[in-house]
């Protein structure tokens, strides 16, 4: 009886001892519902003089969730080249980083909502009350009838040209509001020994192209290209290349030499005149080069698209499968965060998607680009991935070369109309 | 008897692991790959978990070849061609040319081998990046005569439009038929000495009317192209090669000075007792018998030539029709555009040409090995 005693003490102290050890444990367990843990792997470009700005972001999102371990992952290269092929072996090895940045519109839904590997954010969206922020043209760019696919963190202006006003009163000519203008004035500029438009790689010629063909073309039949509702070899599209075709006779030849960064040198230097890049170019000027905006350095919207803002944006999505679907949520929540967004976008040199965003973080370039965002007629890049899908723009790329050879403008066009076939434009 | 297929079974299971592996990793890709090449996996949709995708058939070949937006690939092919056959060129000539001034055992002649050795051991990136700089328009080389107060040079090494030894994509048939002719009369004129009656009848004849045949009747053979497309070789891969040039003619000298190293003392002394100068040692003596060394550099530099991409790519980046090559565009096709079916078909007609080059090595190498 009393062996049978000494049994049960034993099995009652033993049944206790795990009773308080699952207490123990339940407790911290149901405190830390809200408490996230784990990791996070931001997967992005953002390498250079972009790094501080997202560092400035991790920091929110650090304080915000100190248990959260953020592993910051990028791979450098202009645009994204080199990261989204790393990140295409990533989603194909089903490991996919719990957020990457993304061109926002056709780039990131020709290849990654196409072939249903993202998460639906419309319910963050609403949660947050973040339709009533930005801006509905915008929202109906990055989302399909399917739902809204990323958070735009950025704004970038496509159709801009710049210059240095001292210098065009050094050489007694205006900025041109038109291309007629520019072949005005532009002669003048050669016989002084200036070029009148640097250029830079491939890339900055598609970029030129797109604010060409923006004028050309008008922003409704801009829109109808991508739609499919005009072709590009109609008569229109021709024209767009015809008129490229011209501007280029006005260019550098070393260009496939150059960086974008060393086409703006020529314009700082006085090499050359005007040059016609993305609102990057502000920031390298006013954060690199410590210029003023507006006064050691100006700007005007590409000629002929005065009234259009050709936008893109780089936005964080969310795919399917992450290990930390929660963590990936909660970084999402501090992109499209107010202080989030007016964090990140005075350092990295654009402007927020936000409608109330606090312009006074901003430099006077970007308050400008922000009235105009506000109020001019919004259109996609095609050179930055709003407008079309990888096949069209990895294909375009390669048109361009051979229309940078032959200077064929209706062969180019054609080609082009191929390209939309079998990019399913 | 026994002992022997003893040996053969245990010989068979060391080797089963290596033959299965190779089985799957490397043949069983290329058969993956060569299966991708023939369907339609590509576009939107093409990264998704099951993809879908189409038996085409040569359809992707014919879009290379033929197609409106093959343009660029067949620039590339030409421009890999003109590449390759400079390369080679350029390497093992001056490869064997600095091989030949260090067998004569000049002083230092261990720190200059060190030197001529080391570009080797870099990365293609590397010295890319290095000579990328060096070639830049406004800087490097260009620079150069400034030191001397000279005018600075403004020739654009990687990014000069020119182009030289067009030729249009149209008259391809014509123009191989030509090259095959050429390396036919070429052959006969090389053995005229040893065997004439042969080199004339099997290929200085044939060689001549096929070459006339193919200029007084190239109207009549089929167009390779609807349209007119000139290619050519351009001169801003003049930069390119000679970067790889640089960097691979160590490599040519250190397999020519461990064959010359390899020619025994008396052959030379012989060849001098007989009165032969130092040119006529090397050229009757010496190089003769490194005739399987040059054999050996010129399959791996021209396979090395083939699959060349990462110095291109930190030279002239992406997007570079100038310079372009195609296992650039295959990168760019398969993983930028996301056309994986293209891609692979790049792929493989880059292993067919390299195929076209290692395969006859290959099999004379297996013949010499079954005659001993």
């Amino acid at each position: 009886m009393k062996f049978l005693g000494g049994i049960m003490k034993k099995a009652l102290a033993k049944v206790l001892i795990v009773m308080v050890a699952a207490l123990m444990l339940s407790v911290p367990l149901t405190a830390q519902a809200k408490e996230l843990t784990g990791e996070l792997e931001i997967f992005s470009w953002w390498a250079g003089d972009e790094g501080p700005a997202l560092q400035a972001l991790i920091d929110i999102y650090k304080t915000q969730n100190p248990g959260v371990k953020v592993i910051n992952a990028r791979v450098t290269g202009g645009s994204g080249v080199n990261a989204r092929a790393v990140l295409k072996t990533r989603m194909l090895g089903g490991e996919p980083p719990e957020s990457f940045q993304v061109h926002a519109g056709q780039e990131l839904i020709g290849t990654w909502v196409k072939s249903d590997r993202m998460e639906d954010l419309t319910p963050l969206f609403t949660e947050m009350g973040w339709t009533e922020v930005f801006p509905e043209g915008l929202i109906k760019l990055i989302g399909t009838d399917k739902g809204i696919w990323s958070v735009p963190v950025t704004i970038h202006r496509s159709n801009v040209m710049w210059y240095i006003p001292a210098n065009l009163k050094k050489w007694g000519v205006e900025a041109p509001k038109t291309w007629d203008d520019f072949f005005a004035i532009a002669p003048k500029l050669k016989a002084a020994g200036v070029m009148p438009l640097s250029i830079a790689e491939n890339w900055t010629i598609n970029h030129l192209w797109e604010s060409v063909a923006l004028d050309s073309l008008g922003a409704d039949n801009w829109d109808a290209l991508w739609s499919g509702k005009l072709k590009f070899d109609s008569p229109e599209g021709i024209e767009a290349w015809a008129l490229l075709g011209k501007i280029l006779e006005y260019t550098n030849s070393d260009a496939s030499s150059l960086s974008w960064q060393q086409a703006t040198d020529m314009v700082i230097d006085g090499r050359a005149a005007f040059n016609v890049m993305g609102d990057w170019a502000a920031g390298y000027m006013f954060t690199t080069k410590k210029m003023a905006p507006g006064k050691d350095f100006g700007w005007i919207a590409s000629p002929g698209t005065g009234g259009d803002f050709m936008f893109l944006a780089d936005s964080f999505g969310l795919p399917k499968g992450v290990k930390n679907r929660d963590n990936a949520i909660a970084w999402l929540k501090v992109l499209g965060s107010k202080e989030g967004s007016d964090t990140f976008n005075p350092i990295k040199g654009s402007i927020s998607a936000r409608t109330d965003t606090d312009l006074s973080k901003y430099n006077d370039y970007l308050k400008s680009a922000a009235a105009d965002f506000g109020k001019d007629r919004v259109v996609g890049s095609l050179a930055h991935g709003v407008a079309a899908n990888e096949t069209f723009t990895g294909g375009f790329s390669s048109i361009m070369e051979m229309f940078l050879k032959s200077r064929n403008a209706e062969f180019a066009a054609k080609a082009c109309q191929q390209l939309a076939n079998k990019a399913g434009i | 008897m026994r002992e022997a297929s003893r040996d053969r079974l245990k010989a068979f299971l060391t080797l089963l692991p290596s033959i299965i592996l190779i089985g799957v990793f490397v043949y069983g890709f290329i058969g993956e790959t060569i299966w991708t090449s023939m369907t339609d996996w590509g576009g939107s949709g093409s990264l998704s978990l099951t993809p879908e995708k189409n038996f085409v058939g040569l359809a992707n070949y014919d879009e290379l070849f033929t197609g409106f937006l093959g343009g660029g690939f067949r620039q590339d092919l030409v421009n890999a061609v003109y590449y390759s056959v400079l390369l080679l060129l350029g390497a093992v000539g001056l490869g064997l040319f600095i091989a030949i001034l260090l067998d004569r055992k000049p002083k230092g002649e261990d720190v200059l081998r060190t030197i001529f050795l080391f570009p080797m051991s870099l990365s293609f990136i590397v010295s890319g990046t290095i000579w990328r700089w060096l070639l830049a328009p406004q800087g490097g080389l260009n620079v150069l005569p400034t030191y001397v107060g000279m005018e600075p040079l403004s020739y654009q090494w990687l990014s000069s439009t020119a182009a030289i030894l067009e030729f249009n994509w149209q008259n391809l048939f014509q123009i191989l038929i030509y090259v095959a002719s050429f390396v036919m009369i070429l052959t006969g004129l090389w053995m005229l000495k040893s065997n004439s009656r042969r080199a004339v009848e099997l290929w200085l004849i044939p060689g001549i009317v096929l070459g006339a045949g193919a200029w007084l009747f190239g109207g009549l053979l089929p167009e390779a192209l609807f349209m007119e497309e000139m290619h050519g070789f351009n001169m801003a891969t003049l930069g390119i090669i000679m970067a790889t040039v640089w960097q691979y003619s160590g490599y040519t000298m250190a397999l020519y000075l461990a064959g010359f190293n390899g020619i025994s003392q008396d052959l030379r002394d012989a060849a001098m007792l007989d009165g032969a100068s130092e040119v006529g040692y090397y050229r009757h003596v010496a190089i003769p018998m490194l005739k399987p060394i040059t054999i050996s550099a010129v399959i791996i530099l021209s396979h090395i030539s083939l699959k060349m991409f990462d110095l291109i790519f930190a030279m002239t980046g992406p997007d570079n029709a100038e310079t372009g090559h195609p296992a650039l565009t295959m990168y760019l096709t398969t993983f930028r555009a996301n056309d994986f079916a293209q891609g692979a078909a790049i792929a493989i007609v880059l292993f067919l040409i390299a195929a076209l080059f290692i395969v006859p090595y290959l099999v004379s190498q297996y013949r010499q090995r079954g005659r001993h």
